[in-house]
């Protein structure tokens, strides 16, 4: 039955205004101490217009955040299979640490002496890393993966100026992240697509062929946004450092490995984690991330600063480029020290897990991955042969001629109650669609979806494309207009000007 | 483990369903001998009671800022975050969902990204602004690149009030894109006029950068410098750590700014020794397609109803790749949540009245600083932090200091370590935090320190 509401409201679906149409001067949400009236020192410069910020009262602003939240779907409300973003389970203890007064209270420029605690946090979190890696050098301060991917680019520069050699042109797949190469070309570098085989992996022929002394390196995903894991990765490897340049592995699928394949074991020379994928601290509507980069021999003393180092009985910050012996830092990369907040939420993982229970969950993500491929590959599409790692990947072969595309499809899976998966990435595959289940997922919440899966396939090839093409139709919005968007973008909220 | 759900009879029917005989074939393209047989070295798994009476005892051993009368600022501050803030972001909707990229089932992330936008725009005195950026430094080297690419140009003059974080992760970006960063090593005794910036413009300058309030404190009127850049075709960037400030000061905006950036872990964000943080990026309305990272833009649905998407993608590097304006993929998502909470408590009165009673508080330690012999206060303006001079080097009076229970601020010699010239000036930042009873104790403090 649809009707209309008076109000708009549809029972706990609730309309919600912007803030700035719905405050009252006078309002606020926070009772704060009356000015003494104290002459300024600004300088002459003391603000003589309003800011423009609405006045609302503290129930007003939890009403309207709280309204806002049941608009969004996360990992806590239901099964969020979306590829190559590993929404595994975020646990409250990582919350309830990483507010502990004596972690999250502490000011970044505090002296040494009062901060023992965080830069051992610090080191304990980098040697876990180190540890599950292989590698002998980590850098803590990236900001986010796509900044990690920077800071090992970096390191390759600095590392090939170091040696005189005007490297510039670098080897990215085409299945690659596009952070790959929009990091590769701040860096100063070109960038060079290598084509991929029938099978998902990089085309050995193509990429050797590709070789010259003007390669500083490879950047390479494994196991690749394919799923797949390269299997001639030490070859490529060999390859790539034959030729004098450096491999660059993008880590974001290093969940699908952890504890049971070192890196160091495949020849890499740096490596960036994000730790909201593989350690679980959470997305957060997009951030904040965190991206500790593992080095090389070869690349370690290009590093940025900070960095924690042991002194004694204690532990040190080295702040400054020319501190210590042998170590040539590229440079700083961020404010302060990184993304504290995350290595907290990261190392208290990784303590709960321990080296057995993290085996256990790559395993079990690598399980759920291929159980939902084996349970779907007859009625979709298989895009490569064989068995994957953490996410499945299937092309739009199985939608062929039923009018209904990849999207379509997804904006039905929302209505049955599931986040969609990733579709149209990576781009070597038609109409691709990334299905990732995670380790935290159990066999029913699969078993409901892939039957979910199979359910809106077969009304697909039943002919009801119409049903598809207006889906979703139980969400708080409708498809939305992104081209009116794009066209004439209101970026901001304005008052009406009479 | 609980975390993990499958049960030992699960994974046998699921490997079942699969045809394979174990989890380690499915691993079968690792190369030989580097699939591990046994877990790596490293302690086993913990349970939640265990785990968090590890991580209590690292906490243990900090000197928390605000278990003490504390000082500090230099890009950081500590401010009172309401409750409120952070129940909104720990509720799981915002917690553990993903970047919107599906805008049916986020526009609950959607709507506040719009509402920060607009915030940030209007603190600022700027026409649009982003859905973050990672933190203040980067924000100020991506804006710095903005401008490279708006003015096709390749120089920027950075002030010598700026972060010499800020400036350090500046020059990182821009040492392999051909860009010269150029700039005066600054001061707090002595700050560059718009003329002294101005000899630094030249043909291939694309920005000049200045911090406002700068590193020092100190607040100076940058509309006549505004006025230079345009004359010869450069932008200027204003860049900020305190966002507080703009409650109680101009906003550069209505200095004629054309990027306007910096830190906004001042309003809902805690300390968290540096990070996450959250940046702020606004600029005008002409410049909108240049900005690096995500914009949130409002639209209609298929039903007429307003609803909110992800907008001006074209310029990201998931579509344009290589040529993308950034690599920047998410924002600061939940710290950018936070800042709108916060900023929504506030409101106009209560953005305004916690700025005043920042610079209120600040002015008061200032005079009882001032007032001790051996210690002079060396700005003329300040909002909430301003530097001091001491008789002795700052270093070792904050090292004495924290023996009486004091963080007494940032010696500037943290901040610029190869400038012994500046080793005697301490930074010292007040907030509406700061009582006077920690006003008292820092000025007896410093009292016995320099005696």
């Amino acid at each position: 039955m649809t009707f209309t509401t008076h109000t708009g409201n549809r029972g706990l679906v609730l309309e919600e205004q912007l803030i700035f149409e719905q405050g009252q001067p006078g309002r606020t949400g926070v009772d704060l101490p009356e000015p003494k009236g104290t002459k300024s020192r600004l300088g002459g410069l003391d603000r003589d217009s309003d800011v423009g910020l609405p006045g609302l009262s503290e129930p007003q602003v939890v009403r309207h955040f709280t309204r806002l939240s049941q608009k969004n779907y996360g990992i806590d409300a239901g099964f969020f299979p979306l590829g190559s973003c590993t929404m595994k389970h975020n646990p409250r203890l990582n919350e309830k640490v990483a507010r502990l007064p004596g972690l999250a209270d502490l000011h970044p420029m505090q002296p040494e002496s009062t901060v023992q605690g965080a830069l051992e946090l610090i080191d304990q979190c980098a040697h876990w890393l180190l540890v599950l890696t292989g590698m002998p050098a980590v850098s803590m301060s990236p900001a986010a993966g796509a900044q990690g991917e920077l800071c090992g680019m970096m390191a390759i520069r600095a590392a090939l100026d170091a040696r005189g050699e005007n490297r510039r042109r670098v080897l990215v797949p085409e299945s690659a992240h596009g952070t790959n190469p929009a990091t590769a070309a701040a860096c100063g570098f070109t960038v060079d697509s290598i084509p991929a085989t029938e099978d998902g992996r990089v085309d050995l022929t193509a990429f050797e062929a590709k070789l010259g002394d003007d390669v500083a390196g490879i950047m390479l995903t494994n196991p690749n946004t394919c799923g797949l894991f390269e299997r001639d990765v030490r070859k490529i490897a060999d390859l790539v450092h034959e030729a004098g340049g450096y491999f660059y592995c993008d880590g974001a699928n290093f969940n699908a490995i952890v504890g049971r394949v070192r890196p160091a074991d495949l020849g890499i020379d740096a490596m960036h984690i994000n730790l909201h994928k593989t350690f679980s601290t959470p997305h957060g509507g997009g951030g904040p991330g965190s991206g500790p980069v593992v080095f090389s021999e070869a690349l370690a003393p290009f590093a940025p600063i900070p960095y924690v180092v042991k002194k004694g009985d204690g532990f040190h910050l080295v702040e400054t480029a020319d501190e210590e012996d042998g170590m040539k830092p590229f440079g700083r990369l961020k404010g302060f020290h990184g993304q504290m907040g995350m290595f907290i939420r990261a190392l208290t993982y990784m303590k709960s897990h321990g080296a057995d229970g993290l085996r256990q969950a790559s395993g079990d993500a690598v399980l759920n991955a291929n159980y939902l491929l084996a349970r779907l590959k007859d009625k979709l599409s298989v895009a490569f042969p064989g068995y994957c790692m953490h996410e499945a990947l299937f092309d739009d072969g199985f939608l062929k001629d039923t009018g209904v595309s990849t999207l379509d499809l997804a904006k039905a899976i929302i209505d049955e109650g599931f986040h969609p998966m990733t579709m149209y990435f990576p781009l070597v595959v038609h109409g691709a669609l990334l299905i990732e289940p995670t380790e935290t997922e159990t066999k029913e919440s699969i078993d409901q979806f892939c039957d979910a899966i199979l359910s809106l396939v077969a009304k697909a090839e039943s002919g009801d494309a119409e049903f598809f093409k207006n889906a979703p139709y139980l969400t708080p919005r409708r498809r939305l207009d992104e081209t009116a968007a794009a066209r004439k973008p209101v970026l901001r909220w304005k008052p009406e000007t009479a | 483990m609980r975390y993990l759900p499958l049960t030992r009879a699960d994974r046998a029917a699921m490997l079942d369903t699969i045809g394979a005989s174990s989890v380690d074939e499915l691993y079968c393209d690792v190369p030989d001998g580097a699939l591990l047989d046994a877990p790596v070295d490293l302690p086993s798994h913990l349970g939640e009671m265990q785990v968090e009476r590890d991580m209590m005892a690292l906490a243990a051993k900090n000197m928390g800022a605000s278990s003490v009368p504390s000082f500090l600022g230099a890009g950081a501050y500590r401010h009172h975050v309401p409750a409120t803030v952070d129940y909104v972001i720990q509720r799981g909707e915002f917690l553990t969902a993903y970047t919107p990229y599906q805008p049916e089932i986020a526009q609950g992330t959607l709507q506040y990204l719009f509402e920060f936008q607009t915030q940030v725009a209007s603190i600022t005195g700027m026409d649009v602004a982003n859905a973050s950026m990672w933190d203040g430094a980067t924000s100020c080297a991506e804006a710095v690149l903005m401008a490279c690419r708006a003015t096709r140009r390749k120089k920027a003059v950075l002030s010598g009030g700026l972060h010499p974080h800020y400036r350090e992760v500046t020059e990182t970006y821009c040492q392999y894109s051909d860009t010269e960063v150029a700039g005066r090593d600054g001061h707090p005794e002595h700050q560059a006029t718009a003329e002294e910036l101005n000899d630094l413009i030249d043909d291939q300058t694309a920005c000049v950068v200045v911090q406002y309030p700068d590193v020092f404190g100190r607040i100076q009127d940058h509309t006549q410098l505004a006025d230079l850049c345009h004359a010869k075709g450069a932008l200027l960037v204003v860049v900020f750590t305190e966002a507080v400030a703009f409650g109680a000061v101009k906003s550069p905006g209505s200095f004629g700014a054309d990027i306007v950036c910096g830190e906004g872990q001042s309003i809902g964000n805690a300390l968290n020794y540096g990070g996450p943080y959250v940046g702020l990026f606004a600029t005008t309305q002409k410049l909108v397609r240049q900005m690096p990272g995500r914009l949130c833009g409002e639209t209609v649905d298929q039903d007429g109803k307003r609803g909110f998407v992800l907008t001006l993608s074209t310029r990201e590097q998931h579509i344009r790749r290589e040529k993308a304006t950034s690599n920047i993929c998410t924002n600061s998502g939940l710290c950018s949540l936070a800042f709108t909470v916060h900023m929504s408590l506030l409101g106009e009165d209560g953005y305004r009245r916690l700025a005043t009673l920042n610079h209120e508080n600040a002015c008061k330690a200032a005079d009882a600083i001032d007032a001790v012999e051996g210690a002079s206060v060396v700005n003329d303006s300040f909002f909430n932090e301003f530097t001091v001079k001491l008789s002795k080097p700052a270093a070792e009076v904050v090292e004495a200091l924290v023996a009486k229970g004091v963080l007494a601020g940032v010696p500037l010699s943290r901040l610029y370590p190869n400038r012994s010239d500046l080793d005697n000036y301490l930074l010292v930042a007040v907030t509406e935090t700061n009582t006077d009873e920690d006003i008292a104790a820092l000025a007896s403090a410093l009292k016995e320190a320099l005696a």
